[in-house]
């Protein structure tokens, strides 16, 4: 399964690193990265693929939230098919 | 994938209350069918805990991974005026009673088919139970009831008008939240997910999973970006909006049919609002111009907003079903609360409303006093406007226990607050009591 993870806050140190790093624990693949900065906010998303992840979705989920809070910025992660579904024929 | 694009389904959810309103599994009860009551009653709890038992799971499992909220899971049944009517009981509290206890033990949040469809006249079980719903519905948490009293080819049950209008009077008399779960309906669809009004026609399959989304937020974000352009551009922007939000509504219907093993239905493509700040139709109507929902004008922004989300919505789901309009309940939306209090809203002014959007007087509180001919007619003006336009149409008003113009009534949670509404005091009385039928109406020579 394929899965995109936002993460979205004030830009600091330590993000991207923290990030992948918590990624690469949970042996979650990284596909792309897309980066940029919105006003002041550090926005980020990852496509990433969750085929061979130690932790199911749910899991995952609940690690990435518990280290966005400790990086204090936003990090989610949703099935890929979502936006696939909004906005695409 | 676009960075934009992410940010926007995001930006949707986060911010602009986009959800999937409800996952409502429809059951067949034929099968439950008894000529003992108590047999039936058993049959019919081992059947909705049987086949609802992942509903709420499901759905919260979709909710994680999706990260979109399912704000309901609920549960449609056959009507069970043609349920119990095998039974010998002469009133069915006992029927309702097990139909909230398995809403309960399956964690749904409403369960709707504590219903009769009267539209042409009653069989034997239809009596009964709308005799039973006051109490069914005083003595239930979860049990949401309908009665069909018109349609298009059948014409207008006047006899159920005068008698649900008495319904609806007792109804408020023995609980507070009763009418609140009590839809009297003209051309009642089969398919509808949301309730109060919502049952499984016999016409359905044995087990189905409808989907309603929502909304209005987003609706009315995407007008802000297109402040003073034409009506072409709003009309526009509503289709593109409503194709996105519909969408989500396949994707989760989708999704939850094959995890359930149930096959998919409909999604019903309404904007439906909720008490929440940001998530009023009242608010799409008034971005298109209108100072306060209400004034001249706003039937025609209705229209299009009503129309507009219809096509949009069309394209994005494979079966379309259900209500599939935009809701205007009064109390279920804040800026229709805000109207009615600044004086611009009327009773008058929402009937007009409802004669080209779903579904009719929504949840609108009225004095307490009201007589019940007087409630019986206005089932009968909706009624009316329903099936000379072939549309469905509603009423579900709460008269208000020793309440005046201008209080408020408060209901909590997702059916929000409601100020009591001017009726016109003049009787129709003599009208109600003459009982009989309204023919069907001619459909050519339509003007």
């Amino acid at each position: 399964m394929r899965g995109v993870v936002t993460v979205i806050g004030k830009d600091k140190v330590g993000i991207v690193a923290g990030t992948s790093q918590k990624l690469a624990e949970l042996k979650i693949n990284i596909l792309d990265v897309s980066q940029t900065i919105m006003g002041d906010y550090f926005t980020m998303m990852m496509l990433v693929d969750l085929t061979n992840a130690t932790a199911d979705f749910e899991g995952a989920r609940e690690q990435l939230h518990e280290l966005g809070k400790k990086l204090g910025v936003k990090i989610s992660i949703q099935n890929q098919e979502i936006f696939d579904t909004m906005h695409k024929l | 994938m676009e960075i934009n694009q992410i940010m926007e389904t995001i930006r949707m959810i986060e911010e602009e209350n986009l959800d999937i309103r409800t996952i409502t599994m429809g059951i067949s009860l034929l099968d439950c069918i008894d000529s003992d009551s108590d047999r039936a009653c058993e049959k019919i709890y081992n059947k909705i805990t049987t086949k609802a038992k992942d509903l709420v799971k499901v759905g919260e499992s979709i909710e994680a991974e999706y990260g979109i909220p399912i704000i309901n899971k609920r549960i449609s049944v056959t009507p069970i005026g043609i349920i119990a009517a095998a039974t010998p009981d002469t009133d069915y509290v006992k029927f309702a009673k097990i139909l909230d206890k398995a809403a309960k033990d399956v964690g749904v949040n409403f369960l709707g088919g504590f219903s009769a469809l009267v539209e042409k006249g009653y069989q034997h079980g239809d009596r009964i139970l709308i005799d039973s719903i006051p109490q069914a519905l005083a003595e239930t948490d979860f049990v949401c009831a309908s009665v069909n009293i018109g349609s298009t080819r059948a014409g207008i049950n006047m006899d159920a008008v005068a008698h649900t209008g008495r319904i609806v009077k007792e109804t408020a008399a023995a609980s507070d939240l009763g009418c609140a779960k009590l839809v009297i309906f003209a051309n009642a669809v089969e398919d509808n997910p949301f309730m109060a009004g919502a049952f499984h026609g016999v016409g359905e399959a044995d087990c189905v999973i409808n989907v309603g989304v929502s909304g209005p937020g987003v609706v009315k974000r995407a007008l802000e970006k297109v402040k003073g352009e034409s009506f072409d551009v709003v009309a526009e922007t509503v289709k593109q909006t409503a194709f996105k939000i519909t969408r989500m509504g396949q994707l989760v219907g989708k999704i939850a049919s094959e995890r359930l093993n149930v096959p998919f239905g409909i999604v019903d493509l309404s904007l439906a609002p909720t008490p929440a700040v940001g998530d009023s139709v009242a608010h799409v109507l008034e971005e298109m111009g209108l100072e306060t929902v209400g004034t001249h004008g706003t039937t025609a922004a209705l229209a299009l907003l009503n129309d507009a989300v219809k096509k949009g919505g069309v394209m994005a789901c494979n079966h379309v079903g259900g209500l599939s309009g935009a809701f205007i309940p009064v109390s279920e939306d804040a800026g229709m609360i805000d109207a009615v209090n600044n004086g611009s809203l009327s009773i008058e002014k929402l009937e007009a409303m409802t004669a080209i959007c779903s579904v009719g007087l929504d949840m609108i509180a009225i004095p307490g006093d009201t007589p019940a001919s007087t409630i019986g007619a206005m089932i009968a003006d909706e009624a009316a406007i329903g099936v000379i336009n072939h549309k469905t149409t509603a009423v579900r008003i709460i008269p208000a226990k020793d309440k005046k113009i201008g209080d408020m009534v408060e209901f909590g949670g997702l059916l929000g607050r409601a100020p009591v509404m001017a009726v016109n005091a003049a009787g129709s009385e003599d009208f109600i009591a003459r009982g009989g039928r309204i023919p069907a109406p001619i459909h050519s020579f339509k003007n």
